[in-house]
């Protein structure tokens, strides 16, 4: 069985070759890539069954037991795998579906895989080093993604990216280069026993320095403003699956760290739920300031990062297992709201909400397929958002942080109002005279589906996926108890290592 | 030695660290180059209480500490790739624009300039946007860093 654990990274790099030797014809690029992470999806649901029922599964890179680079997959990893994997297959159908220069591009389907890679391997690892190697191999892929094109403002947004990730990266490697002076190992197994060895202040200064660093990738309150920037100036579905993963990639590393390595007495809890309300209040301000479909949801990104960091800030079994359901509720919720933000540019032939209108009446699926995953995020019942949030306020409830969670409630309330803004501009008013822009004109027609079947289809099936989540909601639950219960616990992967 | 290393790594960072927080991409370039060789400097210099992770029949006190080497190496190569994709980046935006420098956020300048996204102001830019969009027609379709040999020329002639 353990010897499934290295294929989700190795199959997406295997594919990424062969769509290079394939680069004559699209159609062959695109059979390998969809077969490819279709086969990636089942290995990481079969890895899913087969952790919860009989534990972690541990691979030793090359067989070297006590020195080479071990991968593991425990409960926490595949369930984000499984999450990431399907979501990535569903964007790559809607980007196939998609009429348009970029994604014909000769290698778009190649950097897709290899982001793929990277997201399989940045869960998977269990090397501090092999992370940073992971998370490299991801951002890279999507710099050129985000840039495909090389149109002026893709151009713009994808210089600031660049250059605040490659700083966030040099960051990590100077964390690396301080831990691995103090401790003499980057290995995840061995790290904690060394970490709780160290001074206390040395402990917290590594806390930290780990939080700054996740925390640019994850866009947390203070480091948060790249996130805005740059995310709404790629094609649709590539803003869909950046904001669906790789903020999600941030939280997980940042979960994962400072739950494994620091002892209870050197946890910033209280620093983190000061920097969680503060990401919930300000993304949601950000959101409600802005006037395009796709940057209100990239502040509503930074928002609902804050209530995951929220869940983690209590550093209880409750908070951290809500921190789970968020992350695999808001990857599915997010990914389904930038795939209609596309097909509602696409329709509207803008994004701008004083643009367009009264898209009720011309495109009504695309109205239901919007509203459903928008009620979710806001934290309506009965949809998933409700059950994480009333997760996380009961987690808050029970550690008594009293301050947080309430402001966690009037962010929620300021979420549907930035989600009703987007309703009422894109749907329910009526469009406003147009008919003397040239706009109006040259709107591409658009079907009974409101857009390509393709890319509709691709997006109802995420939305069907963001109401299964709710009607699963008990399962996925204990499933999120269980996997906080192995984090703090700090105990599964590091017993299978020694083993 | 480890003194040494410390305090170049320090200035790198200083130095770096200046130069990021430039507007010309040019010099953040260069900036981010100083702050990641101060960070292998600085992994260089980690290396010490390691154990040699091979066998062999040399007295493990005269080895050096070979991990940290190969981590930095991977560094290296992975900083090398991302400054070459920067360079890139920053030569496509001079094409486009004729400078390096980094422009601020078309939506920020939206909010700046009136109080809330109002219908005129929205429109200015966009149709500054617009303009912007027109400028660049033809030019993506060879892909990034392409723009047909008639362009370039232009380009070498102006700067004369």
């Amino acid at each position: 069985m353990s010897s499934l654990v290295p294929l989700p990274i190795a199959l997406p790099l295997v594919g990424a070759a062969l769509t290079i030797l394939a680069g004559r014809s699209r159609l062959a690029q695109r059979i390998i890539a969809v077969t490819v992470l279709t086969a990636v999806t089942v290995i990481s649901i079969v890895l899913l069954v087969h952790v919860d029922r009989e534990g972690a599964l541990v691979s030793h890179g090359g067989g070297w037991r006590t020195m080479g680079i071990a991968l593991v997959a425990d409960r926490f990893a595949t369930v984000m795998l499984v999450v990431a994997s399907v979501m990535l297959l569903a964007v790559l159908l809607y980007a196939i579906g998609e009429p348009g220069a970029e994604r014909n591009h000769v290698g778009f389907q190649s950097v897709y895989l290899v982001l793929a890679a990277g997201v399989a391997g940045s869960f998977l690892t269990h090397d501090l080093f092999n992370l940073f190697v992971s998370f490299e191999m991801m951002l890279t892929a999507s710099y050129v993604l985000l840039t495909l094109g090389g149109r002026r403002e893709q151009v713009r947004a994808g210089m600031t990216y660049v250059v605040i990730s490659l700083l966030a990266s040099t960051l990590f490697v100077t964390a690396l280069a301080f831990l691995y002076g103090a401790t003499g190992t980057v290995d995840m197994a061995k790290l904690p026993q060394r970490i709780a060895e160290l001074p206390p202040g040395v402990r917290s200064a590594f806390a930290v320095l780990l939080l700054v660093v996740f925390g640019i990738k994850a866009a947390l309150f203070p480091l948060f403003f790249w996130l805005p920037d740059s995310y709404p100036t790629a094609p649709s579905p590539i803003t869909a699956i950046f904001a669906g993963l790789l903020t999600k990639v941030g939280v997980y590393a940042l979960i994962r760290t400072q739950t494994l390595f620091f002892p209870p007495d050197s946890r910033p809890g209280t620093l983190l739920l000061f920097i969680a309300g503060a990401t919930m209040v300000v993304g949601v301000l950000g959101a409600i300031a802005q006037d395009d479909v796709k940057r209100i949801l990239s502040f509503t990104i930074v928002s609902q990062i804050g209530y995951m960091v929220m869940g983690l800030a209590f550093f209880t079994v409750a908070g951290v297992a809500a921190a789970v359901f968020s992350m695999v509720h808001h990857i599915v919720v997010k990914t389904a709201l930038f795939l209609v933000g596309g097909l509602i540019e696409r329709a509207g032939g803008s994004g701008r909400l004083t643009r367009i209108g009264g898209m009720v009446r011309t495109t009504p699926l695309l109205a239901a397929l919007f509203l459903l995953p928008a009620l979710s995020l806001a934290g309506i019942p009965p949809f998933s958002g409700f059950v994480s949030k009333y997760a996380l306020v009961d987690a808050g409830f029970a550690s008594k942080e009293y301050g947080v969670v309430a402001i966690s409630l009037v962010v929620s309330l300021l979420t549907v109002f930035s989600m009703v803004r987007i309703w009422a501009g894109a749907f329910w008013n009526p469009a406003e005279d147009l008919a003397g822009e040239p706009e109006a004109v040259s709107r591409p027609r658009i079907g009974r589906l409101g857009g390509p079947t393709f890319m509709v289809l691709p997006t109802a099936a995420v939305v069907v996926m963001s109401i299964a989540i709710a009607l699963a909601a008990g399962p996925i639950y204990s499933f999120s108890q269980r996997t906080a219960d192995d984090l703090l616990r700090a105990g599964p992967t590091t017993e299978v290592r020694e083993r | 030695m480890t003194l040494t290393l410390a305090f170049t790594a320090a200035c790198l960072f200083g130095l770096g660290t200046y130069l990021v927080l430039q507007r010309k991409l040019s010099r953040i370039i260069i900036g981010l180059g100083l702050l990641t060789h101060g960070a292998n400097v600085l992994l260089m210099g980690s290396g010490h209480r390691g154990i040699p992770p091979f066998i062999g029949d040399g007295d493990p006190g005269s080895f050096s500490d070979p991990l940290p080497q190969a981590l930095a190496l991977t560094a290296i190569v992975i900083t090398f790739g991302v400054t070459t994709l920067l360079l890139a980046l920053a030569f496509r935006s001079w094409l486009l624009t004729r400078d390096d420098e980094v422009e601020d956020d078309v939506g920020d300048r939206a909010v700046a300039v009136g109080e809330g996204p109002r219908k005129e102001v929205s429109d200015q830019v966009a149709a500054t946007a617009e303009e912007d969009e027109q400028d660049e027609t033809g030019v993506s379709v060879h892909g990034p860093g392409w723009t047909g040999p008639g362009a370039r020329s232009d380009d070498e002639e102006t700067d004369r």
